[in-house]
């Protein structure tokens, strides 16, 4: 792509990346969570692939492959995490260990802290979304060849 | 045979704008306890502020974890179709 586009996409890229790590990181909070988020930072990968070119990305592929078996394998583990009682049972929340702060009753901002074991979700389907979606357009840009205008 | 055509089209027309007529007003559903009790436990149970984070990953857990297999199915069938590009 032209110069205009490659100076635009190295500026907004890396605020796609942190709104897109916001977006996952709030999921409990506000509203979003790890699909949208992870969506959101792979478009920032979609514009950077698109806009550099794709072949110079073909290194990427192994660590957005390890980011999928992680998000998955995490998501799982954080499910039978509450198998004592059913399976996705939410155990961390309000239990005073990670993520586990109590929660203020009524409506309120809402504090990073709480949550139990959603944030630590909202995370692993975040990097399975990223991994998932980027490894996709990648695929879609190196199929269809080359194109450095 | 036009004509039948024609009736049976109003008929469903008909049937539809009835079903819009009869509809209860936006916002007041008929039952209403599951979110009744998703709004008023989930910051107790669940520990989130967002109730509908806490229903996507929590209640509804099960159901988020088909969503993902079926994010990992799409993943692998565009792999699968495109992997000629992989070597």
């Amino acid at each position: 792509m032209t110069v205009v586009v490659r100076t635009v996409a190295r500026i907004i890229a890396p605020m796609i990346l942190a709104f897109g790590g916001y977006v996952i990181m709030h999921g409990h909070l506000t509203p979003g969570g790890g699909f949208q988020g992870g969506a959101v930072a792979a478009s920032a990968l979609a514009l950077l692939a698109i806009s550099f070119g794709f072949g110079r990305w073909k290194g990427i592929k192994a660590p957005l492959s390890f980011l999928e078996d992680l998000g998955a394998l995490a998501f799982v583990a954080l499910g039978f995490l509450g198998i004592g009682y059913t399976f996705f049972r939410n155990v961390l929340a309000a239990s005073g260990g990670l993520f586990g702060a109590p929660v203020p009753p009524g409506p309120n901002p809402g504090l990073l802290e709480t949550g139990g074991t959603l944030p630590l979700m909202n995370w692993a389907v975040g990097l399975k979304v990223i991994a998932g979606l980027g490894s996709v357009v990648l695929l879609l840009g190196l199929f269809g060849g080359e194109d450095d205008r | 045979m036009k004509w039948v055509r024609v009736g049976a089209l109003l008929l469903v027309v008909g049937l539809l704008f009835g079903a819009a007529a009869w509809m209860r007003p936006f916002g007041r559903p008929s039952l209403a306890e599951m979110d009744a009790y998703f709004i008023q436990k989930a910051q107790a149970e669940a520990g989130a502020n967002n109730v509908v984070t806490s229903v996507v990953f929590d209640y509804r857990g099960f159901d988020t974890l088909g969503e993902a297999t079926v994010l990992f199915c799409a993943v692998v069938g565009v792999a699968l179709v495109l992997r000629r590009v992989l070597r």
